[in-house]
């Protein structure tokens, strides 16, 4: 008899108010008893709705008739099938419009917490399972992969898992990207991170930090040194800013230097020789995850109030719910429909206070978006120390500039079809390298299917 | 990891070192650094390629102990290893251009060391070479021989007059250009106070005049914008657009206001070490 329950078992979490004060995770996993009590939620649906949520096909249903019959390992193994990174997927992914979108439960009550299920069945096999995966017979072929974040990670897995010897290129001193510089450690930790790529190391991939691939190599170089394909997964890393006066001044961050300081660079623990300033009074510029974990972690740094600066209202955060309601708890203050307009310094060049505009939503343009309209004299002034712009990034310009032949759009973009394929021959790209800033699950799908097209380029030499 | 092949100590605290890193030797060009992390708990800092040698693979950094990255650099001896170290970044001076021309490359302290791989490439791409060197005292001169091999003529002025030549590598300039000396490119690097009044001085003569943007970076590859600076109005990261930029362009009072940002920080870190000249 399955679980007819309405709402999915709660996941514990730390405290807000004692969180706020940590970079432990929030979330604490469910427990052998939770998370059998949520399997028995799931009806086992023949035509496996949730399946096509899933952009890496985890077989679903499956792994959680698996838990249900307390076969913990066997679940790790249907994971494992498809999914180079159930840890971090089962963390990250938003759930909400991928599997658990599909799910039949979900029409009529909360969905099945696939998310939860697979995190702690990836969770518990990290503790439990010590054997190591196997590297399989090498079919010769060689393929390097640029950039060890989740495109790359998950294109370079299913290679070696079909016997491709892989290189992947990696420009920072560890492997992850985003996983590691991006995402705070409260919401995953760094450590799961390490292991779950460990497992790539076991399939026989090699992982070759401190690469700059157009400036240590060129992609032209990669195929001279025998490499037949050469996939690119170097994401969107460059960090837009507003052009505000006053954005230049001692204080104002890039997101991606805010959070690539505490989480490559742990500027969080103390005595870190990493330095990062510890601001009173903070303003994150934008409304998206990457907003919600500077502001987070700037809390985390001490600071006492933490303002999210968004032009639109509410109701249009590009944040999942659940970010947002994490920040809420946690005391970070919104101030929607504000629109920053300059940054104003004192007389030693540091931040002092920030010029808003107030804004209200005009009509639906084409796209059904209500856009931010500015009320005239409604302008208002915060006091602020310290500025993190997260207003999104771009594709880092290195490799195309290095590489004239790949062809790039307006945005920077590297142009590839659905399977990977670029305009250069046996170059292959996905991630947010190819569609922008997007999400991790969306970028291990795309290294999927370039590693399907991959194979059948090496095979037939069909381009 | 990388290895330490060679070590030595151009003055009291200016060390110069050559590293076992062949990825970074093979393209290694002048005007590009590298992104180094001493060992696993380090930062990462940019050095300047001060040398490089494809065939053995090789690539050779020269630093000052001016803080504690640099102090447990200073510490590491031939056979040890360094954590990190990534590169080439940056964009490479562009010598060909300068074949047959007159070449100005003005170095201030430590910056002699970034000066004099540029002044090699383009000496060798068969400029005629100009350098004045400034330093303090006799003591931190460094690079002398190397400077000297490279150039038609050397100039080395110290601020207290140590060396038997006091003044300002400013001084030097202006006598040049007041003698007719007419360069078709200055490149200064240095102390951003030095670079600024090198470019005051060849803005009236309109000479063209290039300067080594030292800013703050924590990846070198454009991912962060900490390195950022305005130039012509616009903003510019150094690690990636530079470290090059035309220096009657470049805002240098707002990068000599950036580069204290983390000035207390840096004492208080160099404090736990027990460091005497923070």
């Amino acid at each position: 008899m399955p679980n007819m329950s309405k709402v999915k078992v709660p996941m514990p979490e730390q405290d807000p108010n004692i969180r706020n004060k940590n970079f432990l995770e929030v979330s604490l996993g469910y427990t052998e008893e939770n998370a059998l009590e949520e399997a028995e939620r799931c009806l086992n649906c023949k035509h496996k709705p949730c399946m096509k949520g899933c952009p890496v096909n985890v077989q679903i249903p499956e792994f959680i008739t698996a838990i249900k019959q307390g076969e913990f390992k066997k679940a790790n193994n249907i994971i494992k099938e498809t999914s180079s990174l159930p840890a971090v997927c089962g963390r990250v992914c938003p759930q909400e419009s991928q599997c658990e979108k599909f799910c039949v439960r979900g029409i009529k009550t909360e969905p099945v917490g696939i998310g939860r299920l697979e995190r702690f069945v990836a969770d518990w096999a990290m503790k439990n399972i010590d054997e190591k995966s196997i590297k399989p017979v090498s079919n010769g072929h060689k393929v390097a992969v640029v950039g060890a974040g989740p495109a790359g990670l998950t294109c370079a897995g299913d290679l070696a898992r079909m016997g491709y010897e892989v290189t992947i290129f990696e420009a920072f001193h560890v492997a992850g990207g985003v996983l590691m510089y991006g995402i705070p450690e409260f919401r995953l930790p760094k450590e799961i991170v390490q292991k779950e790529i460990s497992t790539l190391n076991d399939l026989g991939v090699k992982i070759i930090t401190n690469f700059v691939v157009g400036k240590s190599e060129t992609i032209d170089d990669l195929f001279l040194d025998g490499f037949e394909a050469v996939f690119i997964g170097s994401g969107a890393g460059l960090p837009k800013f507003m052009n505000l006066p006053g954005e230049n001044l001692n204080g104002v961050y890039s997101a991606n230097e805010y959070l690539t300081r505490i989480n490559l660079m742990k500027a969080y623990e103390d005595n870190a020789v990493t330095p990062i300033y510890k601001a009173k009074n903070v303003a994150v510029f934008g409304g998206g995850n990457v907003a919600m974990d500077a502001a987070r972690s700037a809390k985390r740094m001490g600071a006492e109030n933490v303002y999210i600066v968004y032009r639109r209202s509410e109701n249009e955060l590009p944040a999942r719910a659940e970010e947002v309601h994490h920040a809420k708890e946690e005391g970070i203050i919104f101030k929607v429909l504000s629109n920053p307009n300059e940054i104003i310094g004192d007389e030693n060049f540091w931040v002092k206070a920030i010029k808003c505009d107030t804004m209200e939503l005009g009509a639906p343009d084409e796209s059904g978006r209500r856009s931010p309209v500015k009320i005239e004299n409604n302008e208002f002034i915060l006091d602020v120390d310290c500025v993190i712009v997260s207003i999104g990034t771009s594709p880092n310009p290195i490799i195309p500039s290095s590489t004239p032949d790949l062809a790039t759009n307006r945005w920077g973009c590297v142009i590839a079809n659905e399977e990977g394929v670029t305009e250069k021959d046996g170059v292959f790209a996905g991630g947010d390298v190819v569609t922008g800033a997007a999400t991790v699950i969306l970028a291990m799908g795309a290294g999927k299917n370039a590693a399907i097209a991959i194979d059948k380029y090496i095979k037939t030499k069909i381009y | 990891m990388y290895k330490i092949l060679e070590k030595e100590r151009l003055s009291e605290q200016v060390v110069r070192m050559k590293i076992d890193a062949p990825n970074v030797a093979k393209k290694a060009l002048a005007g590009q650094f590298i992104i180094l992390r001493v060992d696993e708990k380090g930062e990462r800092i940019p050095l300047t390629v001060a040398d490089y040698d494809r065939e053995k693979g090789i690539t050779t950094i020269i630093f000052q102990e001016v803080g504690y990255t640099t102090i447990q650099l200073g510490k590491k001896e031939v056979g040890e290893y360094i954590e990190d170290f990534v590169g080439p970044l940056g964009i490479a001076s562009h010598v060909n251009e300068y074949k047959g021309k007159n070449v100005c490359v003005i170095g201030g302290g430590l910056g002699c060391a970034i000066a004099y791989p540029q002044a090699k490439a383009f000496y060798e791409a068969g400029a005629n070479v100009d350098i004045i060197a400034g330093f303090r005292n006799k003591e931190l001169i460094i690079l002398e021989k190397e400077m000297n091999a490279c150039s038609n003529k050397l100039t080395i002025v110290t601020d207290d007059g140590s060396n038997g030549n006091k003044g300002l590598v400013t001084d030097v300039l202006n006598n040049e250009i007041n003698n007719d000396t007419k360069y078709d490119l200055v490149i200064a690097i240095g102390p951003l106070i030095m670079m600024k009044f090198v470019c005051l001085a060849t803005k009236p003569y309109n000479i063209k005049t290039i300067v080594s943007m030292n800013s703050t970076m924590v990846d070198g590859t454009g991912m962060c914008g900490c390195c950022r600076l305005t130039v012509d109005g616009k903003t510019k990261f150094a690690c990636v657009d530079g470290p090059d930029f035309d220096g009657h362009l470049v805002d240098f009072d707002e990068s000599i206001r950036k580069a204290a940002m983390y000035h207390e920080h840096e004492r208080s870190q160099c404090n736990l070490e027990g460091f005497k000249n923070a």
